[in-house]
């Protein structure tokens, strides 16, 4: 008994400093392989993510040929220049004019889709849904042919009921809508599947219950669906608010900017100065202007996934 | 159908109102028809066209006939095209990009998201979160200096990167990487934790469980990762405007663009042509694999 | 098979002790649950036996073997899950012998041996369906059968029918402990259904709180429970408390509950507690069985009363009733014919040859 129980002693102490040691090599050995399965993400990340933006915030510094430091001169220079303030100007009204019509025309149609009988529904979302597949870039082509300024479809149809021609890419308030246009017709597609997953995740017993209540067609909207949307709503807005603001394909395949620079946006315009006029550190000067709006969406991207954090 | 939807809606609230209701509720059906068929127009017209003008021949197009309308269909774009040498390189080029892309962002991304949604580890928790903002940067803002860095390695070393398809293997994933690791670490993390606990104790390594568990459960995140790779690399075009120039080296969305538009002269039966076939992988996969290209899409902002 | 020993078993997270030192030793072939309300530490218990958790300090043994830092795939034990914890892509078959496979056993072998569970478990027309078409009794077997293939030293269960519902809870119990008779398995069972614990168990370990309140057989912890929530955990409905103390009247000691109500105690009993000092604050402790309808013959040690009382639940072989004493709600059970109603008077019996007497600041049963 004695003996036993000497035994079990030796092994419990033998036991213990076996466990410390052991237990931290293998937590060790759990977070190195954890690191060095990540270790391919973080490299990428941070050589060509994070360190070419920071980068580009040295280039802006640099003149012309990228061997003099000039402070901040190119900024003086793009202040003032009336082409960057029509620039700032369109980039603004483009993002927020867009957007808003894709949301709205999301939501819209979403209800629509949402309403009909759920066995037709896949097939009209699959429809609706095509112009997010195609390649923008391809598709801008279509309505770039759809607005020749010859031989354009619109203004054939148009011609029957007396209006037109319009200049849709000619004109500088033209070629502004049409912009705008079409990436409402490539976006508007986004908002409306994100909108439709959230509107069926709200539970039908709160319409039930709200109906019972009394509440109209537009209450049930305004006290039930919205409230229960609103995160989705808001971070699909943020997410397409980013994208609309940094676009380049759309504008860059249907108007290159034109006319008269009157359509340029930040990334087209930073393409043109810094690619096609061969003067980088000007171009990445203009495209830092999308910074702030980015700096913005991350602040409340952060604080909603920390409220979440925090909830669960 | 029509009748039953009335029925579950109207029935439990008021019964006394039922005719008037159901009638309202027909009404707002066939509204809903109406403007979804609107929508459905709106959304379908480009491509329809790119179809229609796809099958005029020259001649046809430059008579300005009516323009929904073919007279006289033609194959003779698609045989021109498929008959170029220039376009089946572009192809060639986006088809090679996307697949090495896809490949790279899976082999990167899935365990990544593994560590990332299982092994803790010190900073695992802000390094998720770095990678959902990483997502949220453009390439406009990041494409002159990388066009700047990749003329720099060439100067360097002699490694040649600028006017080479294979530049396109290295930027394209940060275009996809952030947003495939996010999305799978959702599917991963909604994995019930006795998945992995029961495999531990049939003896799998962590290796085993990512290979033969957690990738097998997720299939359906893997495979909605997988198209949204595809199509991202597919449909990239300020990159390789940027990084290519050389018509042996393009994509076909900028190959397109660049060698189908020469001056004012626009052959836009071909144009057309071209940016149907553009079109057309993204829209077969779309057609056959809908509902894990829908799962994709929502699940980055619905799971984060 | 293999005998398990916790000796000293601590386990802290951060500044919280989740288990504060247990010490347990399980024999071969032995059935042994782990009982008590959620968040005893019952859970992370199993779950440092099966080597999920790291333990703080103390020793874990299996066979003899210290195990506390094997990894568990290499302590030859199976668990079975609440939530069952099927691999949904794959087949009956196939979740059953992954392990095997992982081992590289030979196929044949494999074959026979989940042939074998299948059998036993009565799910041989099952073995190519997925998780997904089974029922929830289906996949608990499954579960089973996971573990049996793999024919380990130990048997982990935590919660398994927890997910199920009454009635089949019933039958899957049942269900285990034929297959504890056939394998013999040493087992480690964890359940907060104190039923589950009486019914299966060899031996059964309250905890509360991070520490063993008491092990015992199921009767032993029915009829000598050691503490006040032993008394309460095991039995239902629950052992009843009334607020007493002790008293000398005409030479023999009473028990006081009211001061209209007092009985004397049996000789026995006024053996055992003639030491407890008669001013200090102390509970009755009585099942509801020992509080019946009154017998025309009284009988020794057993005491009638009158009561009005609060409601009666009928449940065909017998009534609940229920009424007020000194603030505490007491349960008895009475004869259905007994005519018991809500609202009205009744004479009634207690047993107090069943009683238990507790302090009341300690909670230990004198």
């Amino acid at each position: 008994m004695a003996d036993v129980a000497f035994q079990q002693n030796r092994a419990a102490s033998a036991g213990n400093v076996r466990k410390r040691s052991s237990l931290r090599s293998a937590l060790k050995r759990k977070s190195t392989a954890a690191f060095l399965m990540t270790l391919p993400l973080i490299l990428l990340i941070s050589l060509l993510v994070i360190y070419p933006a920071f980068y580009s915030l040295h280039l802006a510094t640099l003149n012309k040929s990228m061997q003099r430091f000039v402070g901040l001169a190119n900024f003086q220079f793009l202040f003032k220049r009336e082409t960057f303030w029509l620039v700032v100007e369109q980039s603004c009204i483009f993002a927020i004019t867009a957007v808003i019509f894709k949301a709205l025309i999301g939501f819209i149609v979403a209800h629509f889709v949402h309403n009909i009988p759920a066995k037709g529904q896949r097939k009209w979302r699959g429809m609706l849904l095509v112009p997010w597949v195609i390649p923008p870039a391809m598709s801008t082509l279509a309505w770039l042919w759809l607005f020749d300024p010859s031989y354009s479809a619109f203004n054939y149809t148009l011609s029957f009921f007396g209006i037109g021609p319009i200049p849709w890419t000619g004109d500088a308030g033209w070629a502004r809508f049409s912009v705008i246009l079409v990436n409402i017709w490539y976006g508007a597609p986004f908002f409306m599947i994100m909108y439709l997953a959230s509107l069926k995740s709200v539970p039908e017993q709160l319409y039930e219950a709200a109906a019972i209540d009394g509440a109209n067609w537009w209450q049930r909207i305004w006290y039930v669906t919205l409230p229960m949307m609103r995160n989705i709503i808001a971070i699909t807005t943020l997410f397409s608010l980013i994208v609309t603001f940094a676009n380049f394909d759309i504008v860059r395949v249907l108007t290159s900017g034109g006319p008269l620079d009157r359509t340029h946006i930040f990334a087209t315009w930073a393409f043109r100065v810094g690619i096609e006029g061969g003067d980088i550190p000007l171009g990445a000067s203009v495209s830092l202007f999308m910074f702030p709006i980015l700096a913005i969406a991350a602040i409340f991207i952060l604080r909603d996934i920390n409220k979440r954090g925090n909830e669960s | 159908m029509a009748s039953t939807a009335v029925i579950d809606k109207a029935a439990p609230t008021r019964p006394v109102k039922y005719g008037s209701m159901s009638r309202d509720r027909a009404w707002a059906l066939r509204w809903s028809y109406f403007f979804l068929m609107l929508f459905a127009i709106f959304s379908l017209l480009p491509p329809i066209y790119m179809l229609i003008t796809s099958l005029k021949s020259s001649a046809e197009i430059s008579a300005a006939t009516n323009p929904w309308w073919v007279l006289h269909p033609t194959l003779e774009n698609y045989i021109g095209l498929l008959t170029s040498n220039q376009f089946l390189t572009f192809f060639r080029n986006s088809a090679l990009v996307s697949i090495f892309v896809v490949t790279i962002t899976m082999l990167i991304s899935v365990p990544a998201a593994f560590a990332l949604a299982r092994m803790r580890f010190w900073g695992s928790a802000t390094l998720a979160t770095g990678v959902f903002l990483t997502y949220l940067i453009p390439d406009t803002l990041l494409f002159l200096p990388l066009f700047k860095m990749f003329a720099a390695v060439g100067d360097l070393t002699g490694i040649q990167l600028i006017n080479r398809w294979y530049v396109l293997l290295i930027v394209y994933p940060t275009l996809t990487v952030p947003f495939c690791t996010w999305i799978m670490i959702g599917y991963f993390a909604s994995i019930p934790k006795e998945l992995d606990e029961a495999a531990i104790i049939d003896g799998a390594s962590w290796f085993q469980t990512l290979t033969r568990i957690f990738i097998p459960v997720a299939l359906p995140g893997l495979i909605a990762a997988t198209i949204f790779a595809f199509t991202v690399s597919w449909a990239q075009f300020l990159y390789p405007m940027v990084f290519t120039t050389s018509t042996d080296q393009l994509v076909l969305p900028v190959g397109i663009i660049t060698t189908l538009i020469k001056g004012d002269v626009f052959n836009w039966g071909q144009i057309m042509t071209g940016a149907l076939l553009g079109a057309a992988p993204p829209l077969i996969i779309y057609a056959f694999l809908m509902d894990y290209y829908i799962a994709g899409l929502t699940a980055g902002a619905t799971k984060g | 098979m293999a005998d398990v020993t916790l000796r000293k078993v601590i386990k802290r997270y951060d500044d919280v002790e989740a288990v504060r030192g247990i010490d347990l030793d399980i024999a071969d072939h032995e059935f042994v649950v782990l009982v008590g309300p959620s968040g005893c530490g019952k859970s992370t218990t199993l779950r440092m036996i099966a080597g999920l958790e790291d333990i703080t300090d103390g020793d874990i043994m299996i066979g003899g073997d210290v195990v506390n830092d094997v990894p568990p795939k290499d302590r030859d034990i199976a668990m079975v899950f609440q939530n069952y914890a099927l691999y949904p892509h794959m087949t009956v078959a196939e979740n059953m012998s992954f392990g095997l496979r992982l081992k590289r056993y030979p196929k044949a072998e494999i074959k026979t041996r989940i042939d074998e569970a299948a059998r036993m478990l009565d799910i041989v027309e099952l073995v190519d369906r997925k998780p997904k078409q089974l029922s929830g009794g289906q996949r608990q077997r499954v579960a089973m059968g996971r573990a049996i293939v793999r024919n380990p030293k130990v048997f982990l269960f935590d919660e398994p029918l927890s997910n199920l519902d009454a009635k089949l809870r019933v039958q899957m119990r049942i269900e285990i402990k034929k297959v504890h008779q056939k394998v013999r398995t040493t087992t480690v069972y964890v359940t907060h259904d104190q039923v589950e614990a009486m019914t299966l168990a060899d031996r059964v370990v309250v905890m509360n709180h991070g520490r063993i309140e008491q092990i015992g057989t199921p009767n032993d912890l029915y009829h000598n429970p050691a503490t006040r929530f032993v008394a309460g955990f095991i039995g239902s409905p629950a052992m009843n408390f009334v607020p007493c103390r002790l008293e000398d009247a005409a030479g023999k000691l009473h028990i006081r509950l009211t001061d209209r109500l007092a009985f004397p105690l049996p000789p026995n009993r006024a053996a055992r507690y003639q030491g407890v000092p008669r001013n200090e604050k102390l509970l009755l402790g009585i099942r509801p069985e020992h509080i019946t309808e009154a017998k025309a013959h009284p009988e020794p040690g057993i005491e009638a009363f009158e009561v009005v009382l609060d409601v009666t639940e009928p449940m065909g072989m017998e009534t609940l009733i229920y009424f007020t004493l000194e603030g505490a709600q007491i349960c008895g059970r009475v004869n259905p014919n007994a005519g018991a109603h809500d609202g009205g008077p009744l004479r009634l019996a207690v047993d107090l040859n069943n009683m238990h007497l507790l302090n009341e600041v300690t909670g230990v049963v004198l």
